[in-house]
C-alpha cells in the first residue's frame, strides 16, 4: 500500500479468480458498463470526433492539410521542442529521485512539493512569468534589446515555457517508486564494489525503467501537446513561432476545419500509439 | 530509510536538482512575487477582493471541485474495473485512458464544444431530454474538466489497487464478511489515500485549466468567468499588477494544494509503515 | 571538349545565380494584425510581394501573426519584432507610443486618412429568414433576446460593437448618458457567450448555433455568409452604426532595427493604390478611396456612421468604458 503512481505489471493485470472473492456477475457487467461508458462518452467520442472531422472532406484533404508549409514547420517547431526539453527533464528526474529516495535531508517535503509545483500553475501563469522575465519591459528586457537576444516571441521562449510545464512529470513517477524499492540492492552492490555510476547502469536503471519510459512518454506527450503556456509566449507567426497545438487553432479559426483536425489527429495518434508500443513491450517483457 | 553511508552521489544529484529547479521553475516564478511588490497591500487587498475576482474564484473552485467529484467516483470505477476485471478491449481503453493529457488543451475544448453544444450529438439529446444546457454555462467548464481529469484519477488509483493483497480479502471472507462488507471495511480504505490524492490532483489542476475551459464555458462575468480568464483580461488591459496580484493568489493556493497532496502521501506512507 | 562544354555552362549558371543573389535581395516582414484580417492579408501579401518584386527586383516575405487586437499590441510591447502593425483600433497602436515609444506620437498623421486605409463598421448577422424580425439596435436589447459578441476586455471589435450601441441609444434618448448605460446595459446582459475575440464569436454563432443574433465587423459577416453559405445566415444593417477605423503603422523602432523602413512603409502605403484598395473591396472592408468605394457600394447597405472622435476620442472612451470599473464593468456590477 504506498507508492501512489507506478507503473502498471501487466502479468497482475489478469483478474484473481478466488471464487468466493468474485462480485456478482451483475456488479461486475455494471460495472463494466459504466466504466466502458464513462471512457466512450469522455474519451473516444472526442477522439472519435478528432478523427472523423480530420477525415471529413476524404484522405487526399487530410494528407494536403498535413503536408502545408507552416503546418510541417509547426511539426518541425513541436518536434525540436521536444527534442531539448524531454531528454533535460529526465536527466533532472533521475537526479532529483536519486537525491530525494536515497538521502535524508531537511526540507525534503518543501524540494518535493517544489518540484510538483509547475504540474499546478495556470498555464496562463507559466506563460506571464516569463514574459515578466524575458519580456522588452521584463527584467533581462533592456539588456537583451541592447544585445540583440530574442528569447520571448521566438524558439528559445517556447522551450523555456515548455521545459517548466513538463518539469515535474519523470521525478513524479520516478520519486514514489524508488521510495518503495528501497536502497538496499544498491548498497549489495556497492558493498561487493562495483562503482557508483555502475550501480546505478546495473542495478538501479533495470528497476526504474518502465517508471522511468512512462515518465519520458508523459513528458513528451506533454511537451508536444501544451497549448496555454506556449501560446503566452509565441507570438503566433506563422511558419516560424507557431507549435503543432497552436497551428491547430490558428487553422480552425481560419475556418479550416480538416487541417485543424488533422494537425490534432497527429498529436492524439502519437499519444496513442506510444501508449500501445509501451504497453506491447511491458507485455514482451513480462512473458518472456 | 535511513541514511546510506555509502550511497554515493548525493552531492551531484541535490546539487544539479537545486540549480535546475531554480533556473526552470523558482527564478521566473519569483517574478510574480517582486511584481507583486509594486503592489501596496491595500491595493493587493483591494485588486483580490473585487466582486468581479471573487466570483470567478467562486466558478473557478467550484467547478473544479464538482469536476473533481466525478472524475474521482467514474476514475475509481474505471481503474476498479481495469484492474480486476478482464473483458474484450480491455487493453485498448487501458491505453486510451492518458489520451486526455495528450491531446492540446485547445483542441479537447473545441471537440467537446462540438459534442455538448446545443445542436451537437449530446448537447442536443441533453436540452431535448432533460432540458439542460452544458455548453457555454458553468457545466460546460465542469465537462471541460473531467475530461483532463480523468487521467490524473485512473494512473492515481490503479497501481494500489493492483497492489492489494488479496490475502486480506481472503481472511476477511473466511471470517464470513459479505463482499460489500470487504470492499467497503477493506479495500476502500485502503485505496481511499490514493483516491483522495487523484482527486486533489485533478482538483489542482482543474482551478488553472485555461485552454479547454474557455472554448466552451461561455465566458459571461460572475457567472462562468473564470481565474485565468481575468489574468489574461488584465493582461490585454495592459494592467500587470493586476494580473499578478490574482496570479501570485492562484500560485499560493497550487502550492497550499500540494504541501497538502505530499503531506497525505507521506500521512499513508507512514501508516502503512513504510517509514 | 565534351568536359570543356559542361564546364562552361556550369559555370555560366554559377555566374547567373550569384549575379541574381546580388541583386534580388530577400527581405522579411512581420506584420502582427488582429482576428478577422486573416483572408485579407493573405490575398494582400501575395499581391504586395509581386509588385515589390516588379519594381525593385527584391524578393519579400511578410510573416502573418493574427491575434485579439489587446494581445498583439502587447506582444509587440513586449519585443515581438513587427515591421508593421494592422489592429483593430487606434487605442491599442497608441500604447506602442505611450509605453515604449516604438513609433512617433504623431503616427497617425504619417498616413492618409487617419492612418486608416479601409474602414469598416458593425453589422448584425441573423439565421436564415430572420426569425425574431430583428432591424436595429432597439430590437436585440429586447428580453429574451440571445445575443452574441466578444468581451470588449480582451476583444478590439467588441469596443467597437459596443460603442455602436451606446452611439445607437445617444441619438435616441437626447444624448441622455444614463439612458444609454441602461441601453448597452441591457444589451450585454442578453449575451449568451463572451468569447474573447471576434472569430471565436463567428464560431460559437455559426457552428455552435448559439444564440439569435452575432454582433459583429461588417466584414467578418459577409465573410462567414460567403464560408458558411448565403442559405443559412443573413446580415441585418442597423439605421446607424460606428465607423471602425482599423488603423495601420511602421513600427519605426523595430524597421530601423531590420533596415526594413523603406519597405514597411511601402508596404502600408500600397493599401491605399488602386490595387490595395481594390482587395480590401473584394474582403468586404469599406474602402477608402472614392472610386473603388463607389464600385463596392452596392455590397454594403447604407447606414449613418458616428465616427469615434464625436464619442470623445479612443482614449476618452477606453477609461470611460472599458477601464476597470468603467460602465462596462458596472453593467454586470454587483447587485445583479
Amino acid at each position: 500500500m504506498s507508492a501512489i503512481t507506478q507503473p502498471i505489471n501487466p502479468t497482475r493485470l489478469v483478474a484473481p479468480q478466488q471464487q468466493a472473492l468474485q462480485d456478482a456477475d451483475w456488479v461486475r457487467w455494471s460495472l463494466i458498463a459504466v466504466a466502458v461508458g464513462f471512457i466512450s462518452l469522455f474519451i473516444c467520442l472526442p477522439l472519435g470526433l478528432v478523427i472523423f472531422q480530420a477525415l471529413s472532406k476524404g484522405v487526399a484533404a487530410y494528407w494536403s492539410a498535413l503536408s502545408q508549409n507552416d503546418t510541417l514547420a509547426a511539426i518541425n517547431l513541436t518536434l525540436l521542442t521536444a527534442l531539448v526539453t524531454v531528454p533535460l527533464n529526465t536527466v533532472f528526474g533521475v537526479a532529483a529521485a536519486w537525491a530525494i529516495t536515497r538521502f535524508e535531508f531537511k526540507g525534503k517535503s518543501l524540494l518535493t512539493t517544489l518540484i510538483d509545483l509547475p504540474f499546478s500553475v495556470s498555464p496562463v501563469i507559466s506563460g506571464m512569468i516569463f514574459v515578466l522575465l524575458f519580456g522588452a519591459q521584463g527584467w533581462f528586457g533592456e539588456w537583451m534589446m541592447a544585445h540583440d537576444v530574442k528569447i520571448i516571441f521566438a524558439v528559445p521562449g517556447i522551450i523555456l515555457a515548455t521545459l517548466f510545464i513538463t518539469f515535474p512529470f519523470v521525478a513524479r513517477q520516478l520519486i514514489p517508486l524508488m521510495q518503495e524499492m528501497g536502497n538496499q540492492e544498491e548498497e549489495a552492490a556497492l558493498s561487493l564494489g562495483a562503482s557508483g555510476w555502475k550501480t546505478f547502469w546495473a542495478v538501479t536503471i533495470p528497476n526504474i525503467k518502465w517508471a522511468l519510459l512512462y515518465g519520458v512518454l508523459l513528458c513528451n506527450a506533454r511537451a508536444m501537446g501544451e497549448f496555454g503556456a506556449v501560446s503566452v509566449v509565441s507570438g503566433h507567426i506563422r511558419g516560424l513561432t507557431n507549435t503543432l497545438p497552436l497551428h491547430v487553432e490558428v487553422s480552425y479559426n481560419d475556418y479550416d476545419v480538416v487541417g485543424a483536425f488533422a494537425g490534432a489527429s497527429i498529436l492524439a495518434a502519437l499519444a496513442i500509439v506510444t501508449l500501445i508500443l509501451k504497453t506491447a513491450l511491458e507485455w514482451r517483457q513480462a512473458n518472456r | 530509510m535511513s541514511q546510506s553511508s555509502i550511497m554515493p552521489g548525493f552531492r551531484p544529484t541535490i546539487g544539479f536538482t537545486l540549480i535546475y529547479l531554480s533556473l526552470v521553475v523558482l527564478i521566473p516564478l519569483s517574478t510574480l512575487v517582486f511584481k507583486s511588490f509594486e503592489l501596496s497591500w491595500d491595493d493587493y487587498l483591494h485588486i483580490i477582493t473585487s466582486k468581479r475576482v471573487l466570483d470567478s474564484f467562486r466558478v473557478s473552485f467550484s467547478t473544479a471541485l464538482l469536476a473533481a467529484f466525478i472524475a474521482g467516483f467514474f476514475g475509481f470505477i474505471v481503474a476498479w474495473v481495469l484492474v480486476r476485471y478482464s473483458f474484450f478491449g480491455k487493453r485498448f481503453f487501458h491505453a486510451l485512458i492518458d489520451f486526455p493529457f495528450a491531446l492540446p488543451t485547445a483542441v479537447a475544448g473545441i471537440v467537446l464544444a462540438t459534442i455538448f453544444q446545443p445542436s451537437g450529438f449530446l448537447g442536443k439529446f441533453l436540452i431535448d431530454t432533460f432540458g439542460l444546457q452544458v455548453a457555454f454555462k458553468p457545466l460546460g467548464i465542469v465537462m471541460a474538466l473531467i475530461f483532463i481529469s480523468i487521467p490524473f484519477v485512473v494512473r492515481t488509483v490503479e497501481p494500489v489497487l493492483l497492489e492489494f493483497e488479496p490475502a486480506l480479502e481472503e481472511a476477511a471472507s473466511s471470517l464470513g464478511a459479505t463482499r460489500l462488507q470487504v470492499f467497503g471495511k477493506i479495500i476502500f480504505p485502503n485505496v481511499f489515500p490514493a483516491l483522495l490524492t487523484g482527486f486533489a490532483l485533478a482538483f489542482a489542476r482543474g482551478v488553472g485549466e485555461y485552454g479547454s475551459v474557455i472554448f466552451i464555458a461561455g465566458n459571461i462575468p460572475y457567472v462562468s468567468e473564470i481565474v485565468p480568464l481575468l489574468i489574461v483580461a488584465k493582461l490585454e488591459q495592459y494592467d500587470y499588477r493586476g494580473a499578478t496580484a490574482i496570479a501570485l493568489t492562484m500560485l499560493v493556493i497550487s502550492f497550499v494544494l500540494l504541501l497538502m497532496i505530499n503531506l497525505l502521501q507521506y500521512w499513508v506512507r507512514k501508516r502503512s509503515g513504510q517509514i | 571538349m565534351n568536359k570543356n562544354l559542361t564546364n562552361i555552362i556550369f559555370a555560366a549558371v554559377l555566374a547567373v545565380l550569384a549575379a541574381s543573389e546580388v541583386r534580388a535581395a530577400d527581405i522579411n516582414l512581420l506584420n502582427v494584425s488582429y482576428d478577422p484580417t486573416r483572408e485579407l492579408y493573405k490575398q494582400y501579401n501575395e499581391a504586395f510581394a509581386k509588385y515589390w518584386k516588379a519594381k525593385t527586383g527584391d524578393n519579400v516575405t511578410i510573416n502573418q501573426s493574427h491575434g485579439g487586437g489587446g494581445k498583439q499590441a502587447r506582444a509587440v510591447l513586449e519585443g515581438l519584432e513587427a515591421d508593421v502593425v494592422t489592429l483593430a483600433l487606434a487605442y491599442d497602436i497608441d500604447q506602442l507610443y505611450q509605453k515604449r515609444k516604438l513609433i512617433p506620437e504623431n503616427w497617425q498623421t504619417l498616413l492618409p486618412k487617419n492612418s486608416s486605409p479601409y474602414t469598416s463598421t458593425i453589422v448584425f448577422l441573423v439565421r436564415k429568414g430572420n426569425p425574431l424580425g430583428i432591424k436595429d439596435w432597439n430590437d436585440i436589447v429586447k428580453p429574451g433576446v440571445s445575443v452574441v459578441t466578444p468581451n470588449p476586455k480582451t476583444s478590439g471589435g467588441a469596443r467597437w460593437n459596443y460603442l455602436g450601441a451606446w452611439a445607437y441609444a445617444l441619438k435616441h434618448n437626447n444624448n441622455d448618458e444614463a439612458v444609454a448605460k441602461d441601453f448597452v446595459g441591457k444589451l450585454f446582459k442578453n449575451a449568451a457567450v463572451l468569447d474573447t475575440g471576434a472569430r471565436g464569436s463567428t464560431t460559437s454563432f455559426v457552428e455552435r448555433e448559439i444564440g439569435d443574433v452575432l454582433i459583429t465587423w461588417e466584414n467578418e459577416a459577409y465573410l462567414a455568409l460567403a464560408e458558411f453559405g448565403a442559405d443559412k445566415f443573413e446580415i441585418v444593417t442597423p439605421s446607424l452604426s460606428i465607423l471602425a477605423e482599423p488603423p495601420v503603422a511602421v513600427v519605426d523602432d523595430v524597421a530601423r532595427k531590420h533596415g526594413t523602413t523603406e519597405v514597411a512603409t511601402e508596404y502600408l502605403k500600397y493599401l491605399y493604390s488602386k490595387e490595395g484598395q481594390d482587395l480590401i473591396g473584394k474582403n468586404f472592408y469599406r474602402p477608402t478611396d472614392p472610386e473603388i468605394a463607389a464600385k463596392y457600394a452596392k455590397q454594403f447597405q447604407p447606414l449613418e456612421l458616428v465616427k469615434i472622435d464625436q464619442l470623445g476620442g479612443w482614449n476618452v472612451a477606453q477609461n470611460k468604458h472599458f477601464a476597470d470599473g468603467g460602465v462596462f464593468d458596472q453593467i454586470y456590477g454587483p447587485g445583479k
